[in-house]
């Protein structure tokens, strides 16, 4: 809450600085000097160069010719074509980066919503009924949390060939439905936020436990969802090695194995370094808006998780 | 015998609950755990003179586990990632971690902007990421190297020396922001009169910092270590990504590398196994031990 001060006091457009002077020091803290203020300042500039520099470059070079991406300065604008590389990017070989698009729209967009789900039933009933085996079921949770994706990609390769589900749709979507972190996190906020006097009370009213579950718990739980579902979300967006080891048809590719596609074929085929560069410029900025745009979301949830780790 | 049913139902409810999501949990975790287990332990045999009259199916106890050991390439590997967790884990928390304290400092201003900056390269995914870095760092169409020069710095960014740091820039540019956001968000959990008693002892913004910030940011700072760890024993595609542009980089460039070229490459699933299990047991026993070191209590994490 504190925190909030200085932020709210600053428009986000760096409207007038002379009003911020007025602005009481937050937590208690007294004897803010104006040369702190400008080496902290300097600072928070210096990293946010740093954060922007990859991001401005691709915004630069999005809109290059070919030629232009290698022969001229990398920071800085030459004959801007931005539109035509549009074009080009989204038609190439029968449009296939938009149905890359619509892949990963598909896996995270579903991956994410039934992760979500799951997440929280399993969550709320570890965290509001007891039964045998309880407390193991939650340390097997637990130790999912630690154990690398990567590592389990290979065997759930092997696996899914030998089912015939490998090279299929369910072949991604199947392990993105599972996040225990989701399922820590929302045992976690149940237990904190649900009163089970509201459960006792809906159950001498005479509702069934699904009724319970979806009407109460889950408008509780709001919060946490949002959040699992936005890590997931992005966690099956950004994913790579799993499409990379399950999938061999093109047309089933996300949009990251797709990119990573054209940028092997570019030695041979130059044009495509510039099919590359536009791609990722047009799968990024969405995700990057929608990022700024949930922060709050994230944050609320985060801190639920790791005030009790 | 109204309340009889129900009752009975809430006894099953839980496990109805719990169910699905289980179901799926064996099927994607244990499940392949344990497959790659079996798989290690086997190894195709051919039969017949020069090996012509078949292949079966044996086991062979953990030799394929010694084969991975013995082998310079994925042991060096290890080493590699091993050496890069070393450095780039305490570098990311304490970038992380200085730059929530920054932010959450009284003379921070924009803090929305600064905080909304750092945290959007966490939604580029790490290839892209990648393909954007690697642009960065090729000389003759990177600006840096390119400015360097002016400068009358040579630098090679993809070389043997330095390519697995122009590697952890990646990963630390990739996460950084979304530790901070953790961070600033456990800051902000701290009540006020903390601060103001700290004021009344006489405590300056450093001392605050020490004895209040620091220690009440001890499980964030735990949660962010452990997911560097785990993330960092993963490495895979920001190496494979920069390969082509890299010779430094090869097919046993870190164990995850190493372990889809013995599978997809070489065909031997058994040995991919074996390092699939290696590097599972890695992560497992590097992030369980450190829980263990931090947290006095014990299992309780």
């Amino acid at each position: 809450m504190s925190l909030q001060t200085p932020a709210r006091t600053v428009p986000p457009s760096g409207g007038n600085t002379a009003s911020d002077d007025r602005t009481p020091p937050r937590g208690g803290i007294t004897g803010v000097t104006t040369r702190s203020r400008i080496l902290v300042t300097g600072l928070l500039v210096a990293a946010a160069g740093y954060f922007l520099l990859p991001v401005y470059w691709l915004v630069v070079a999005s809109t290059k010719s070919t030629g232009d991406l290698f022969g001229s300065f990398g920071l800085w604008f030459s004959h801007p074509q931005f539109l035509s590389n549009l074009h080009q990017v989204v038609t190439y070989d029968d449009a296939i980066y938009l149905r890359w698009a619509a892949n990963s729209i598909l896996y995270a967009g579903v991956g994410a919503g039934v992760a979500t789900l799951l997440a929280a039933m399993c969550g709320y009933a570890l965290a509001k009924f007891s039964f045998t085996g309880r407390d193991t079921l939650f340390n097997v949770v637990l130790g999912g949390v630690l154990i690398p994706a990567t590592a389990l990609a290979l065997p759930m390769y092997l696996l899914f060939s030998k089912a015939g589900l490998a090279n299929t749709y369910w072949a991604v979507l199947l392990p993105s439905f599972v996040s225990p972190f989701g399922v820590y996190l929302c045992r976690i906020y149940a237990a904190a936020s649900i009163p089970d006097e509201v459960l006792e009370a809906a159950r001498i009213d005479g509702a069934g436990e699904v009724r319970i579950f979806t009407v109460v718990a889950l408008r509780i739980m709001t919060p946490a969802l949002v959040t699992i579902f936005l890590f997931q979300f992005v966690g099956i967006w950004n994913n790579y090695f799993l499409p990379l080891v399950m999938l061999s048809d093109a047309k089933l590719y996300p949009i990251t194995l797709g990119l990573t596609s054209w940028q092997s074929f570019a030695d041979r085929q130059p044009q495509l370094y510039q099919l590359t560069v536009g791609g990722a410029f047009v799968s990024v900025v969405p995700l990057m808006i929608a990022m700024v745009a949930l922060q709050r979301f994230w944050r609320s949830g985060l801190t639920d998780g790791s005030v009790k780790g | 015998m109204p309340t009889r049913a129900p009752r009975r139902r809430r006894k099953l409810a839980p496990f109805a609950f719990v169910a699905p999501f289980l179901l799926l949990f064996l099927l994607t975790f244990a499940l392949p755990i344990g497959y790659a287990v079996h798989q290690s332990v086997m190894d195709v045999e051919h039969t017949g003179a020069l090996g012509l009259g078949g292949s079966r199916t044996v086991f062979v106890g953990l030799r394929n586990y010694t084969d991975a050991l013995s082998d310079h390439a994925f042991v060096r590997s290890i080493g590699r990632v091993l050496l890069f967790a070393a450095v780039q884990v305490p570098v990311m928390v304490a970038l992380s971690a200085g730059l929530a304290l920054l932010l959450d400092s009284a003379s921070a201003r924009g803090v929305r902007f600064f905080r909304a900056a750092y945290f959007l390269p966490y939604g580029v995914p790490g290839v892209i990421a990648s393909i954007l870095w690697g642009f960065l760092y090729v000389p003759g169409v990177s600006p840096l190297v390119e400015g360097m020069r002016h400068l009358g710095i040579s630098v090679d960014l993809l070389g043997g020396d330095t390519v697995l740091w122009s590697i952890a820039n990646i990963v630390t540019w990739e996460f950084a922001g979304y530790n901070v956001l953790v961070l600033v968000a456990q800051l902000r959990t701290i009540p006020a009169e903390l601060y103001e008693a700290a004021r009344i002892d006489g405590a300056g913004a450093w001392a605050t910092v020490r004895h209040v910030k620091l220690p009440l940011l001890r499980p964030a700072l735990i949660l962010t270590t452990v997911f560097t760890i785990i993330g960092t024993l993963q490495l895979f595609a920001e190496p494979l990504v920069l390969k082509p542009v890299s010779s430094s980089i090869d097919s046993a460039y870190t164990p995850n590398l190493s372990a889809y070229n013995e599978a997809f490459t070489n065909d031997n699933y058994h040995l991919a196994a074996a390092e699939a299990v290696l590097l599972a047991l890695a992560a497992f026993v590097l992030s369980f031990g450190f829980l263990r070191l931090i947290n006095k209590r014990g299992g309780d994490a």
